[in-house]
């Protein structure tokens, strides 16, 4: 009897570990916890694309915006493009992109075709702010208050899921 | 015969290749003044996780992003910042994620100490397996 049972720890070990494997199957660690929430948003300094300006942090003082990180070589940017549109064009939240990487040329004909969404567009030629924001994958977007402090951030494409669950209920607490 | 050398002739041009394939894989090239420089930023690339294909360190990868990150390593080996600096910087922009020497915190304590356990049980495992033996 005893040593069915030491006999059946190593198929007991096993079946554990199957079960935490499958489990662990929905958690996406890919999805890195950002060190910068509760932090100011870094300085930078960027012409934008289209309105010959060169703005900084402090341009978006006073009422919350979201920064929403897009190439046009990136195709999860295109694929969440309807829904920051959608953001955008419901007037609850200034929607600022940050052109990463990117040709001017290429990231003007995206946006002609696929329609221009943004307030403004800071171009990150050399990809400088978004090293400093921790950007590891676009898109990727950052909520941030009027005081210029880092809200929230999603790596990743914006879903109704995430735009119904986390960003608008924050946008709406710190619009107060 | 001369299948015979023929064989071998392939052997040997297998070998050739394989041999002299390894060392033309990616190289990138800073000018650094000085070899520890050189060496310091070997080290850091090669504990610097890059976040793009995330079970790459930098050193080996040839992503944008990682391309980057090394200019900017780089660029901080040349201006003679020491080695916590930099990866202080990464730390504070990425989080401990991006470093292959995780520090010891809450969030990290199974994995500084789950091989301790897993040595231990070991250890009493055989302890127990050694004293039932010894009493046979």
């Amino acid at each position: 009897m005893k040593k069915v049972l030491i006999a059946l720890i190593p198929l007991t070990v096993f079946l554990v570990l199957i079960v935490l494997l499958y489990v662990n199957l929905s958690t996406h660690t890919e999805v890195l916890p950002s060190p910068l929430i509760g932090k100011q948003i870094p300085e930078f300094e960027h012409p934008t694309l289209y309105s010959n300006k060169t703005l900084t942090q402090d341009s978006f003082k006073g009422e919350p915006w979201l920064l929403n990180v897009f190439g046009s070589w990136c195709p999860s940017c295109q694929y969440e493009h309807p829904l920051v549109t959608a953001l955008a064009n419901s007037g609850r939240i200034k929607v600022v992109g940050l052109n990463w990487k990117d040709e001017a040329a290429d990231a003007d004909r995206w946006l002609k075709r696929w329609g221009n969404p943004y307030h403004e567009i800071l171009v990150d030629y050399e990809g400088d702010t978004a090293i400093n924001l921790g950007v590891y994958g676009a898109p990727e977007t950052f909520l941030i208050d009027g005081t210029g402090t880092i809200v929230y951030k999603i790596s990743g494409v914006l879903t109704q899921e995430n735009i119904q669950q986390e960003l608008l209920p924050l946008i709406d607490k710190i619009s107060l | 015969m001369s299948q015979y050398s023929t064989t071998h002739l392939r052997t040997y041009l297998s070998l050739f290749f394989i041999i002299f394939s390894a060392p033309s894989m990616a190289i990138e090239v800073y000018d650094f003044e000085t070899n520890e420089q050189e060496a310091l930023f070997q080290q850091l690339t090669k504990e610097l996780r890059c976040l793009v294909c995330q079970n790459q360190n930098l050193a080996d990868s040839d992503a944008g992003l990682a391309k980057d990150l090394k200019d900017q390593v780089a660029e901080f080996v040349k201006a003679g910042q020491d080695a916590e600096t930099i990866k202080q910087y990464m730390v504070d922009r990425y989080g401990d994620f991006v470093t292959y020497d995780p520090p010891l915190n809450a969030s990290t304590i199974f994995l500084w100490f789950s091989p301790l356990v897993v040595l231990l049980i070991g250890g009493l495992v055989l302890f127990i397996n050694i004293r039932r033996k010894h009493h046979e």
